[in-house]
């Protein structure tokens, strides 16, 4: 890990604690995709400082072109530190499958960090999911879906400020939320939402 | 004897009640034979092992000088300031108010210290802080609970910042040929405040039955109280030739740093529990959050210094 980006993790910790509780599964080497409720702008940060280093080397989060595309500090935050998957939201610019870095990260064996709102809520729980979460989980059978829950980091820097504050914030993470035959996309998406608000 | 030695001293004697500590820890956790006894032994070895690290950090900060004993304190203050408001219910209007007390007023009040300006560090927060932050919340326009909100952010700052200060404000103190020891006074307010929290838990699990206030804080005992607390006083009083006071002034003030941290601990324990809380963060393992262990120092730093700096003090 570059030096830039231990500098970042330890200030996260120092100002949020950022700290694991992994209470439906391990810290393991499996392939992944972590989702999680989305309040803040330091999220990805939060979740991706409480994984240990060794996984944090084979996880990518996913972000949001349209922001963290824009400007140096911002793109060499998400991009060299992060190494993140930048995704276009806005359907105008989309060519293709907007999910494609998605299906290559995974394909090139990385763990994802994903937050299928698409958008940061201003509640603690989370709102409706989007469908990205339900194609990749059809396309990759074996990666396993942890359910993760942010708490307190709505608090730490709610949407709308613009520099956190210091709150003790943890991130917990959940049993993979099991594969069912044949069911409908509506029906996965509500039973992968209800499985991270378990966890608040 | 110069500062230095008396610190050499003290610090063995320390080394010496650890090594004493962790052997009799070693030896009860083979002895041990019940689940619940297990857990006991277990927490008191974590404590102890907790107790390794924060004493070499103070040492080391010590060590180096004046200016890093402060930014200790602060940092002290930050963690347990954030304890705090981790614990309170606040709102999106007091975001800015919560900023300002961590990255403003924290600085502010021990750099106060650390250029010596007394008066101002005896203001700056109940009055500047305290009239600004509520109007800066007042800002935002959200009047929901707006009384209850400020009320726990000051007590935040209170009990944190305000009181923690006034234990590097020592440094502060003129006192007549005691020039250049006065960290040493810092070291006496830990060291008698912390040894009665520790011989309180002590003598309350081997003696302990008369709970004191069993809602508030359930392992408080009569007589753990009265055991540790008369042994803290003691030791205080008998450590007198590190303070600038005789040996029965020294043991007046132990027995002050002793019923004032015994009250701090009961209060800051209501507090604690009135937000819903066992522990007040879990930082410091066996011990829980920062908060938990520098509770009594926050209730009996202000008092020890405000009795030194009149009875003591030459400014």
């Amino acid at each position: 890990m570059n030096p830039a980006s231990s500098l970042l993790v330890g200030v996260m910790k120092a100002l949020v604690g950022a700290y694991p509780r992994w209470q439906g599964c391990e810290p393991a080497a499996a392939q992944r995709i972590y989702f999680a409720n989305h309040t803040s702008h330091i999220d990805t940060l939060a979740i991706w400082s409480a994984l240990p280093p060794a996984l944090r080397a084979r996880t990518r989060p996913v972000a949001a072109k349209d922001y963290w595309d824009k400007g140096a500090l911002r793109r060499y935050l998400a991009i060299r530190n992060l190494n993140a998957v930048l995704i276009e939201r806005a359907r105008e610019g989309r060519q293709g499958d907007p999910l494609q870095p998605l299906t290559d990260a995974l394909q090139q064996g990385y763990s994802l960090i994903i937050f299928p709102e698409g958008t940061r809520g201003t509640e603690a729980l989370p709102g409706a999911f989007k469908s990205g979460l339900f194609h990749l989980m059809q396309r990759f059978s074996t990666v396993e879906l942890i359910p993760v829950y942010l708490e307190n980091v709505h608090r730490a820097m709610p949407k709308g400020t613009f520099f956190p504050i210091p709150l003790i914030c943890t991130i917990r993470f959940g049993a993979p939320v099991q594969r069912v035959a044949d069911e409908s996309k509506e029906s996965f998406l509500e039973r992968a939402r209800s499985a991270v608000v378990a966890l608040a | 004897m110069n500062a230095h030695q008396k610190f050499y001293w003290v610090m063995a004697g320390i080394l010496a009640l650890l090594l004493i500590a962790s052997l009799t820890g070693a030896v009860l956790s083979y002895q041990v034979r019940t689940e619940a006894g297990r857990a006991v032994v277990q927490n008191l070895n974590s404590r102890i092992r907790a107790w390794w690290v924060m004493i070499a950090v103070f040492a080391v900060a010590f060590f180096v000088g004046k200016d890093t004993t402060v930014v200790l304190f602060a940092a002290t203050s930050f963690f347990a300031l954030r304890e705090f408001i981790t614990l309170t219910p606040t709102k999106r209007a007091d975001h800015l108010p919560l900023f300002l007390s961590f990255f403003v007023l924290i600085p502010v009040q021990y750099l106060l210290i650390g250029y010596g300006w007394y008066g101002l560090f005896a203001v700056f927060i109940p009055v500047y802080a305290f009239l600004l932050l509520p109007a800066f919340a007042a800002l935002a326009g959200d009047t929901d609970g707006f009384l209850e909100r400020t009320a726990k952010i000051q007590w935040a700052i209170m009990i944190t910042v305000y009181c923690v200060s006034h234990a590097p404000a020592l440094l502060l103190l003129n006192i007549e040929s005691y020039q250049g020891q006065n960290a040493l006074l810092i070291f006496y307010l830990l060291l008698v405040a912390q040894l009665s929290d520790v011989l309180q838990y002590v003598c309350g699990k081997l003696f302990g039955r008369t709970k004191i206030a069993p809602i508030v804080s359930p392992s408080k005992t009569v007589e753990g109280f009265v055991g540790g607390g008369l042994g803290a006083a003691l030791i205080g009083g008998a450590m007198w030739w590190i303070t600038p006071f005789t040996p029965l002034q020294a043991l007046g003030m132990s027995s002050i740093i002793v019923l004032m941290g015994f009250l701090g601990g009961l209060a800051l324990s209501a507090v604690k529990r009135s937000l819903g809380a066992k522990d007040w963060g879990s930082m410091i393992e066996g011990h829980g959050g920062m908060l938990d262990r520098i509770d009594s120092v926050s209730f009996a730093a202000p008092i020890f210094f405000h009795l030194t700096r009149y009875f003591f003090s030459m400014t």
